[in-house]
């Protein structure tokens, strides 16, 4: 089983979700995403998303999108993520965000066969759905590496059976119709989305884009198996000042709320 | 699910490669797309509005002035300049639009370089009673101030793009943005035969108008097939448009004309199939300008509208089987093309395809008279005068005339020239 995997194992025996911070690699250099890792799992988090920059980040809002302009102005390349995996040694799962051209351009066999050695554990490709993803699923399974697709509020069951056939890992699910950012309130749609995915899978549904305060990641952890947190991390690097000392901080008042969900909500799932 | 996968393919080219959100939207267009294509009143009621509306067919006029200044091979220019809003862009937003009120939509947006594909289709919006957004790269809407001011006149709101290089590649990555925020209710009105599947098809299908008229009246007048189609390439819908009713007729050439920029060497430009390598950009694996960790470069050209790092799908596996050939035209020789045509045919091209009669300086000549070439003129520079006025500043007047555009007067088909006139003596 794949340390992913058994992260949900062990959450769901502790009746808990799991909390997926998501940061940009390089942002604003890597010593501090190498930092941000090691303070994300002491905070709290049970899997790290990193970002592997790119110039034309079509799914994602104005927060991520300058994250990976700072990133690409350090000249950040999808080797020196794979590389800051390996030298991070994480004591959680990392997964990798990337749109589809940098893997395309490294090879996608080589990506996948370099990212598992160097201890990353799936790969999320917001720009490649399930049905175009033969190559990557391909050359993923036999090295480990697990493949997080996405679903949104706009698919169909018929389309959540494709992506469920090839999701490994967890399936993310997309909470609104529209791309990443820091949102006031989050649509009723995500629970519905997750119930629809949950009659046809067994793969645990993690919950992101929007999801920004720990009021929300809470009502999120109600009904998902795991929260994922961006762009609210990420537009705390803008800032000046201690960013990572930042990070940790939030990430654990992010824990707690979610974790008053799990005490609360304790019971057969 | 293979067969999704395969009808969206032109080979290994093409493909559906954008955000899941995206996923039912793209399967409903592909078929309501398929239904209307295969409807007669849809079919009829696009061809009304093509002709009465639009001004098509458009003329196939042999440019006498220019084949004799160049010396070699005839050559004839299809005016898609002369439609309305004065580019071939008009053609694909017609159909587009006219699917979207269909379909039900109530709002189009698009993304716009030169302003062209946006005037186009804030026009078509208007016709059909439909709120339109469009995106524009903030670099472009400098280069283009004329058009910003017809979309707005047109009613369209134009959102100005100050993400990345500010140009189209940009334009189109914020209404792609739009799209997924909005898709339930929004129609994406894509300017070229570029973006996932079914939108190269689609488009391809809208602009190949253009050569099933060119077959028509070539073969009407000269009784065969040309010789060569030339027409240039930002994303390629004119220049597919004007190919594809020809592609199985191997002795008719192709030849697709990119934006050589300030070289290709010197690696400003917009050169993506003579100069990029395969990859993934909005929603399409087709040739890209690119680095090598896969980051989309940013590109130039004098012409807002072939400033862009990608290509359609279907102009990459021209390149690869050899069925279309694919060259790059500096600045500087487009603006001598741009010049050219005018002075030699009193037609001023858009800068887009001044790169195309650029190149029959290159073609042209080492062709005889017996040859014939397509030229797609698939718009007119008005819009561009103010930009290249600024750019080349007092350079163009008469007494900077090139040698090749010398003032020879024309022949008249019908009368004589005026010289045999004057000897007849009117009356
Ligand atoms: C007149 C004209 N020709 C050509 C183009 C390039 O587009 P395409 O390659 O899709 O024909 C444009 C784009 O704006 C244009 O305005």
């Amino acid at each position: 089983m794949s340390r992913i995997g058994a992260t949900f194992d062990r959450l769901h025996g502790e009746h808990r979700q799991a909390l997926v911070p998501f940061v940009v690699a390089g942002d604003p250099d890597l010593a501090t995403t190498g930092q941000a890792v090691r303070a994300l799992a002491r905070a709290g988090a049970d899997m790290i998303e990193l970002g592997v920059p790119f110039s034309d980040p079509v799914a994602d809002g104005p927060i991520n999108q300058r994250a990976y302009q700072r990133a690409l102005a350090g000249g950040v390349t999808v080797r020196d993520v794979i590389e800051l995996v390996g030298q991070a040694r994480s004591a959680v799962p990392v997964v990798l965000l990337s749109y589809y051209n940098p893997i395309v351009q490294y090879g996608v066999g080589r990506f996948c066969a370099d990212a598992a050695r160097h201890g990353v554990d799936g790969v999320v490709i917001p720009d490649l759905p399930a049905d175009e993803a033969d190559e990557l699923v391909t050359a993923a399974r036999p090295v480990g590496l697990d493949t997080i697709f996405l679903l949104a509020p706009t698919s169909t069951d018929a389309r959540i059976r494709v992506v469920a056939g090839r999701s490994s890992g967890f399936i993310y699910g997309v909470s609104v119709t529209g791309v990443t950012g820091v949102r006031d309130r989050l649509p009723e749609e995500i629970q519905e989305l997750v119930e629809r995915i949950r009659k046809v899978t067994r793969v645990p549904v993690c919950v992101g884009f929007g999801v920004s305060t720990p009021v929300q990641a809470r009502r999120v952890a109600e009904i998902a198996d795991g929260v994922i947190v961006g762009s609210a991390l990420v537009a705390l690097l803008e800032q000046p000042g201690d960013k990572v000392a930042r990070l940790e901080q939030f990430v654990r008042e992010l824990r707690e709320a979610m974790d008053a969900v799990g005490a609360r909500g304790a019971g057969p799932s | 699910m293979a067969s999704v996968t395969q009808k969206g393919r032109f080979g290994k080219y093409g493909g559906r490669y954008v955000p899941e959100t995206l996923i039912p939207a793209l399967d409903e267009l592909e078929q309501e797309y398929e239904r209307y294509r295969q409807d007669r009143l849809f079919q009829e009621e696009l061809a009304y509005y093509l002709q009465r509306y639009c001004g098509r067919p458009t003329p196939l006029y042999l440019a006498e002035r220019l084949t004799d200044t160049l010396g070699g091979a005839r050559i004839y220019l299809k005016r898609e300049d002369l439609l309305h809003t004065g580019a071939h862009k008009i053609n694909n937003t017609m159909g587009q639009v006219l699917l979207a009120h269909r379909m039900g939509k109530g709002r189009v947006i698009a993304e716009t370089g030169a302003g062209q594909h946006g005037v186009a289709t804030a026009t078509a919006a208007a016709m059909f009673g439909l709120a339109c957004d469009v995106y524009m790269g903030a670099e472009d809407m400098v280069r283009q101030e004329l058009n910003v001011f017809r979309m707005r006149l047109l009613g369209a709101r134009v959102i100005p793009v100050e993400s990345g290089s500010r140009t189209l590649k940009d334009a189109i990555n914020e209404a792609l943005r739009d799209w997924v925020t909005n898709v339930r209710t929004t129609f994406y009105v894509i300017g070229s035969v570029v973006g996932p599947h079914p939108y190269p098809s689609m488009v391809r299908d809208f602009q190949s108008v253009i050569g099933r008229e060119v077959r028509a009246q070539i073969t009407a007048e000269i009784e065969r097939l040309p010789d060569y189609l030339v027409a240039c390439v930002g994303g390629g819908s004119n220049a597919m448009g004007l190919f594809y009713p020809f592609i199985d007729d191997p002795e008719v050439k192709m030849v697709g004309v990119e934006a050589g920029g300030l070289g290709v060497a010197t690696g400003h430009h917009a050169a993506t199939l003579v100069a990029g390598t395969p990859g993934v950009l909005h929603g399409a694996f087709s040739y890209l300008l690119q680095d090598g960790a896969g980051q989309i470069s940013s590109t130039h050209s004098v012409s807002a509208g072939l400033d862009y790092p990608g290509v359609g799908p279907e102009h990459s596996y021209f390149k690869e089987t050899g069925r279309a050939q694919y060259v790059a035209v500096s600045d500087q020789d487009a603006l001598e093309g741009f010049r050219l045509l005018s002075q030699t045919e009193g037609i001023i091209p858009a800068l887009e395809p001044a790169h195309a009669i650029a190149y029959l300086r290159t073609l042209v000549p080492t062709l005889s008279r017996d040859h014939v070439v397509v030229v797609g003129l698939s718009g007119r520079g008005d819009k561009d005068v103010q930009h290249v006025s600024r750019i080349v500043q007092s350079s163009i007047d008469a007494s900077s005339r090139p040698a090749d555009a010398t003032p020879r007067i024309r022949q008249s088909k019908f009368a004589g020239t005026p010289a045999d006139k004057a000897q007849g003596g009117p009356p």
